[in-house]
């Protein structure tokens, strides 16, 4: 979860290998376009996820809140992309040309989820900025991306709190004005909070030494075993290739 | 609000990408580190007001606030939003890696234009102006950035198939009601700023 210390130092693969391989994997991802290769993505999608240790109920849920989001942006393709029709009604025309540019964007992004998650959900933000860096991204980015993902949950606390405080004078959501402006006080006075917090966590960064470039955990020197993933990556790549153009 | 992988064209995610980490670049050097927790913190906060659902009719809609985001961050907004779609893709399990900087510009570059453009107003607004004379303009930026980004995602869609054009001609009409809550929650976000710090929207835009 965000702000968790496990990160770096915890097993398997180097941050640096999962980051490169989660690269590599979506750009070859989005160029496919035949079944049979996009099949073999998702089915080793799923897989990687079963090896990072993300239990199968977690996962179901995830790919179910996933699928909702992809149903949302692609659903209407099958009826605006021109083509032969498979079914009509209403007014409506479904396409088959729509309902496979629909599935083939949905089975792309799902293949890349999937593999974003079990490659880079068990680094942790550490590790992850661990690993940036020595990808020689801009310090001050990994900066930003450490205190954001070390104070979402305060914060998010915080907001529970403020919201509890609205339910005791009875508010409750509908959809009317009253509950836009006060989602709109709620949401001003939780910048104001993050904002006073932000000058005692800065204040409290420079009384330690804080210039600009915060410690993060060492990175190990790369192993036999992470190159031994790297190149079991990059050989379930060719095969998708092989797959897609053979 | 959101492209997922897989649907841009190549030449589609390389402009935006390219354009997006000039304006990544251009933020992070508007950060030092006496600004620094300062944006991360923000960027915190924006991230977990994303997560309120907002009632509309039978759905809901979460909340973007990318205009506030503007006139708090300014041009740090770039690397804030790259950093909270970077948290997406690490802990919601949302992937989104090739569209990292397409997502990245379309939300930040409207947030930026209109949140420089409220900076400059307030700066010119009394002190002592009442809070009543911000709510106009929050809404106007909150509106604007929304709008601009509705739009810039309609287009990167259309520019990468002619197949999109129809449905990000729909996903456009269907985000209305959406641009009219953040008008309204920005509106009143902002009053609160104003009345409570002040001093933190009056001095003219500096870094963050």
């Amino acid at each position: 979860m965000p702000g968790s210390r496990a990160g770096a130092a915890s097993r398997g693969p180097d941050p640096r290998v999962r980051l490169l391989c989660c690269l590599g994997w979506a750009l070859v991802v989005v160029g496919l376009e035949g079944w049979a290769a996009l099949s073999a993505a998702l089915l080793a999608g799923v897989l990687l996820t079963r090896w990072a240790g993300i239990a199968p109920r977690r996962l179901v849920r995830l790919v179910l809140v996933f699928e909702g989001l992809m149903l949302l942006t692609l659903g209407l393709l099958p009826f605006t992309v021109p083509g032969q029709p498979l079914w009509q009604g209403g007014g409506l025309v479904l396409s088959e040309q729509g309902l496979t540019l629909a599935g083939v964007i949905a089975a792309r992004a799902s293949a890349v989820a999937l593999v974003t998650l079990a490659l880079l959900a068990g680094v942790g933000a550490d590790g992850l900025g661990a690993a940036l860096r020595a990808l020689r991204v801009p310090g001050a980015l990994i900066e930003l991306l450490l205190l954001s993902a070390r104070y979402l949950d305060v914060l998010a606390r915080e907001q529970t709190r403020l919201r509890a405080a609205m339910r005791a004078r009875a508010f409750r959501p509908r959809s009317d004005l009253h509950t836009l402006t006060s989602y709109g006080f709620l949401v001003g006075m939780l910048l104001v909070r993050a904002l006073e917090r932000a000058e005692r966590v800065g204040a409290a960064m420079r009384c330690r030494g804080y210039a600009g470039r915060m410690p993060l955990p060492e990175l190990a020197p790369l192993r036999g075993a992470d190159l031994g993933f790297a190149v079991g990556f990059a050989l379930l790549l060719a095969v998708l290739m092989v797959l897609e153009h053979g | 609000m959101h492209i997922v992988d897989g649907v841009l064209s190549m030449p589609v995610l390389l402009g935006s990408g390219v354009l997006a980490l000039a304006g990544v670049g251009l933020g992070l050097r508007a950060l030092d580190e006496s600004s620094i927790p300062r944006a991360g913190l923000l960027t915190a906060a924006f991230f977990s007001v994303s997560l309120i659902h907002i009632p509309l009719g039978p759905t809901s809609a979460h909340l973007l606030l990318t205009g506030l985001m503007g006139v708090l961050l300014g041009w740090a907004v770039f690397p804030a939003i790259c950093v909270g779609l970077l948290l997406q893709a690490l802990f919601f399990g949302y992937g989104g890696v090739t569209v990292l900087g397409a997502n990245t510009l379309n939300l930040a570059l409207p947030a930026l234009l209109f949140g420089l453009a409220g900076r400059a107003v307030l700066a010119r607004l009394r002190p002592a102006a009442l809070s009543w004379w911000v709510m106009p303009l929050g809404a106007l930026v909150g509106a604007g950035a929304f709008a601009g980004s509705a739009l810039l995602v309609a287009g990167s869609l259309a520019a990468s198939g002619e197949g999109f054009w129809a449905a990000a001609r729909l996903a456009l009409i269907a985000q209305l009601p959406v641009a009219l809550i953040e008008a309204v929650v920005t509106a009143a976000a902002l009053r609160l700023l104003w009345t409570v710090r002040p001093e933190l929207l009056a001095r003219p835009a500096r870094a963050c």
